[in-house]
């Protein structure tokens, strides 16, 4: 018995840590699509392993949104289906093609459907081997195994979101284009790791970049129009044509495609009954350093006093002889070194990296903003851990492509009820 | 390079359905924008509510065409009302964030898989368009207008959506000279000052809400009609953002502001697209290629809602003192 939940368990991470193994050839099965399957960018895959070890040169095929593909196992077990669009299949497994003696566990679905969750990639485990049920974990381990995946989500979002948070409070622009300061730190690290940096270096340098980007912006943008005496709400509208102008500027050098970073397909790592992937879990370590690093810095040094200072009140701050564009240009650095963390740790967590990628989070980092109070740097943090949190856990119940909704609908409601959020200040919402 | 073929495609998008749409969805964005400073930036799902309120209807429902439309314009009123009931009384960034979030909210959920008997999930619907081109009074045959060829169709299409957005914008105009639209710009510039002459703030700016969403969900239809097909994928937070552009471009406290803009933006991305396409083509740029060049005219894009924010912030018609910020 002990033997086949170890199947169970190694299963996943047995696909995962071979993605350098040819994949088996995948031919389209329609004539109408004459696509080869490797150029679509989602796909369905999984391994196939036995008790004696991988399962090779069984046929698996996926039928739906009127595509059919079709795939052999490898050497390793491993198979991938290229499909055109996200969305439902009916994925199958030949009987008639595995080896004698070996049959699908009971209660093994075949066919089943599987479902995309708003990722490029989509997993399904077939168990083999007489008297196999499919462990059905319990409801708590399932939800602290749901509640620690989101809270490692959660501080991925409260990087970008202290970051935002931060950028509001001292200038009170509401930053559309920090969603591409993500996608940038994301796309910067996978240019420096192909151009053959190792990743260390590549991430490093990503940041780098990022805190770069926010100076340049500040320089080159926001202060002229700071001078210029512009108003919020034209800033927020610039701001959209600069997210505008960036991301097709992004999509421009970096494609369409989605991209993996080195070693974005970890291990399972085993935590008492609950498992989480290696790349969540140092995310969550790294994310939960870097903020306790900047609230150290906010509340101990004096740069962050004066931060502080100025989020308070730019003309008292400005008389009682602070730097206040000074304040601002460092707090556009941190706020895109920060978002720049942010993107590398999400095109982990996604997997992948596309242009897009800082967009589809960009609400989720506003609805932790706005959750915890716009402008209060901690009320970002503990908004976006609670959006974090909310989207893991509801896939509980929720479909998963729903996920997000839950998080929106949260913030709505929040906002109904204590529209400055659950640590800010009433006169901040004018 | 075809220079005559460029500038009659150009000329299409001039009066394409999709110029209409747009130009109508800007216009409900001048009465939430323009007239009544409510910044919400939610159009697309307003359009989305309108597109899939005609689908399900006529296809889950077989609801001839008057019903599906009213039932595609009943569902935007309940939209901005129940967007309007927690929002409207917030400051204008939180009411950005909060139509943004809840146009997204209706993307998901047009988008889901547990919906699909419904929606058809990320493939959307189709086939719904049979009995709006059933009305076409016009025989089957060629009708030309001006340089461009179409089919009896198109040309219905055409003349149908545009005729919408005339009446549209008759009604606007009446409405923003009317004593209810002055409160309206009242509103915009001090609602302190209006509230404390005793009118009910809130009541009037639901109102506009429910105005500029019900041309936004016709907007929606007259979108995906030539189409044939809705899909989720159309009505992304972009969709409200390029329908800013349109207004900003034209002017946003106007009636044929939004109008003009939507025909601008049209234009200028037909031509780029004819120019750029028509010199790789000829080998003059090689260093792009054709999609890098569909994404070179969204850069610009994003460049132009920039400037236009920075140095023009009236627009092509607008007048500087009506703008709906100091």
């Amino acid at each position: 018995m002990l033997g086949f939940l170890a199947i169970v368990l190694l299963g996943a991470p047995a696909a995962q840590a071979s993605p350098q193994l040819p994949v088996p050839a995948t031919h389209q099965v329609q004539p109408a699509t004459a696509v080869q399957a490797q150029e679509f960018d989602n796909n369905i895959r999984g391994v196939l392993r036995g008790v004696d070890g991988p399962i090779a040169d069984v046929t698996v095929t996926a039928t739906g949104n009127g595509f059919e593909g079709k795939a052999t196992s490898g050497p390793n077990g491993a198979w991938r289906i290229g499909v055109p669009a996200q969305g439902t299949y009916e994925v199958a497994i030949d009987e008639d093609t595995l080896p004698d003696g070996i049959t699908l566990a009971e209660g093994q679905e075949n066919p089943r459907e599987v479902t995309f969750a708003n990722t490029s990639s989509a997993t399904t485990l077939f168990l083999f081997g007489e008297g196999i049920v499919s462990q059905q974990a319990n409801f708590l381990d399932t939800l602290a195994e749901r509640a620690l995946a989101g809270f490692s989500f959660g501080l991925l979002l409260a990087l970008s979101a202290v970051g935002l948070s931060l950028i509001f409070g001292t200038t009170g622009l509401t930053n559309f284009a920090h969603g591409e300061m993500v996608t940038v730190g994301a796309v910067l690290a996978f240019a420096f790791a192909s151009a053959g940096l190792p990743i260390a270096v590549a991430i490093v340098l990503a940041v780098i970049g990022g805190g770069l980007l926010g100076y340049v912006q500040d320089a080159a943008l926001w202060k002229p129009l700071r001078h210029r005496g512009t108003g919020l709400v034209p800033m927020m509208i610039v701001s959209i044509g600069f997210a505008l102008a960036l991301r097709y500027i992004i999509q421009f050098n970096f494609g369409g495609a989605t991209q993996q970073l080195p070693g974005s397909q970890g291990e399972i790592i085993n935590l008492g009954s609950i498992s989480i992937s290696r790349n969540n879990l140092t995310s969550l370590i790294v994310s939960l350093v870097i903020i306790l690093v900047v609230a150290f810095l906010l509340l101990r040094t004096r740069i962050g006093k004066a931060t502080r200072a100025v989020a308070d009140n730019p003309a008292l701050a400005a008389a009682s002889g602070i730097d206040v564009d000074r304040v601002i240009r460092i707090v556009w650095v941190i706020g895109g070194m920060l978002a720049a963390l942010g993107g590398i740790l999400w095109a982990y967590y996604r997997p992948g990296v596309s242009y897009n990628m800082g967009q589809q989070i960009l609400l989720l980092i506003f609805a932790g903003v706005t959750l915890g109070g716009l402008g209060t740097v901690f009320g970002a943090l503990v908004g976006s851990i609670i959006v974090g949190l909310f989207v893991e856990i509801s896939t509980i119940w929720l479909e998963a492509d729903l996920k997000y909704v839950g998080a929106l609908l949260i913030m709505i409601l929040v906002l109904l009820f204590r529209p400055q959020g659950i640590l800010g200040r009433r006169e901040r919402i004018g | 390079m075809d220079f005559g073929n460029i500038l009659v495609n150009a000329f299409g998008e001039l009066i394409s359905p999709t110029t209409a749409a747009y130009a109508l969805a800007a216009l409900g964005l001048a009465v939430h924008f323009g007239y009544s400073g409510l910044l919400n930036f939610g159009q697309a799902g307003f359009m989305a509510v309108g597109a899939y309120g005609y689908a399900i209807s006529t296809l889950s429902f077989n609801a001839p065409l008057p019903v599906a439309v009213l039932v595609a314009l009943l569902s935007s009123v309940v939209f901005a009302i129940v967007l309007g009931i927690p929002t409207l009384r917030l400051r204008a960034d939180y009411l950005a964030i909060v139509t943004i979030a809840a146009a997204e909210i209706i993307r998901y959920i047009v988008t889901t898989n547990g919906l699909t008997d419904v929606t058809g999930s990320a493939n959307g619907l189709a086939a719904f368009e049979g009995g709006f081109y059933g009305l076409n009074p016009f025989p089957p045959g060629r009708y030309n207008i001006g340089p461009l060829g179409m089919n009896e169709r198109d040309f219905w299409i055409r003349i149908v959506g545009w005729s919408v957005v005339i009446i549209a914008c008759l009604v606007v105009w009446l409405l923003m000279r009317s004593p209810w639209g002055r409160v309206l710009k009242g509103i915009r510039e001090d609602e302190n000052a209006v509230r404390s002459l005793g009118k009910n703030v809130y009541a009037y700016k639901m109102q506009a809400l429910v105005i500029g969403g019900v041309l936004g969900s016709l907007a929606g239809i007259i979108f995906t009609l030539p189409r044939g097909a809705v899909q989720p994928a159309n009505y992304a937070t972009e969709l409200t953002f390029f329908l800013y552009t349109c207004l900003l471009l034209g002017g946003m406290a106007t009636v044929l502001g939004p109008v003009i803009g939507a025909m601008i933006f049209w234009v200028v991305l037909s031509l780029t697209q004819g120019l750029l396409y028509g010199a790789i083509e000829v080998g003059a740029i090689t260093f792009l290629t054709n999609s890098q060049a569909g994404q070179l005219r969204y850069i610009l894009v994003g460049v132009a809602l920039m400037l236009l924010m920075v140095f023009r912030p009236q627009g092509v018609l607008g007048n500087k003192k009506e703008l709906a910020f100091a």
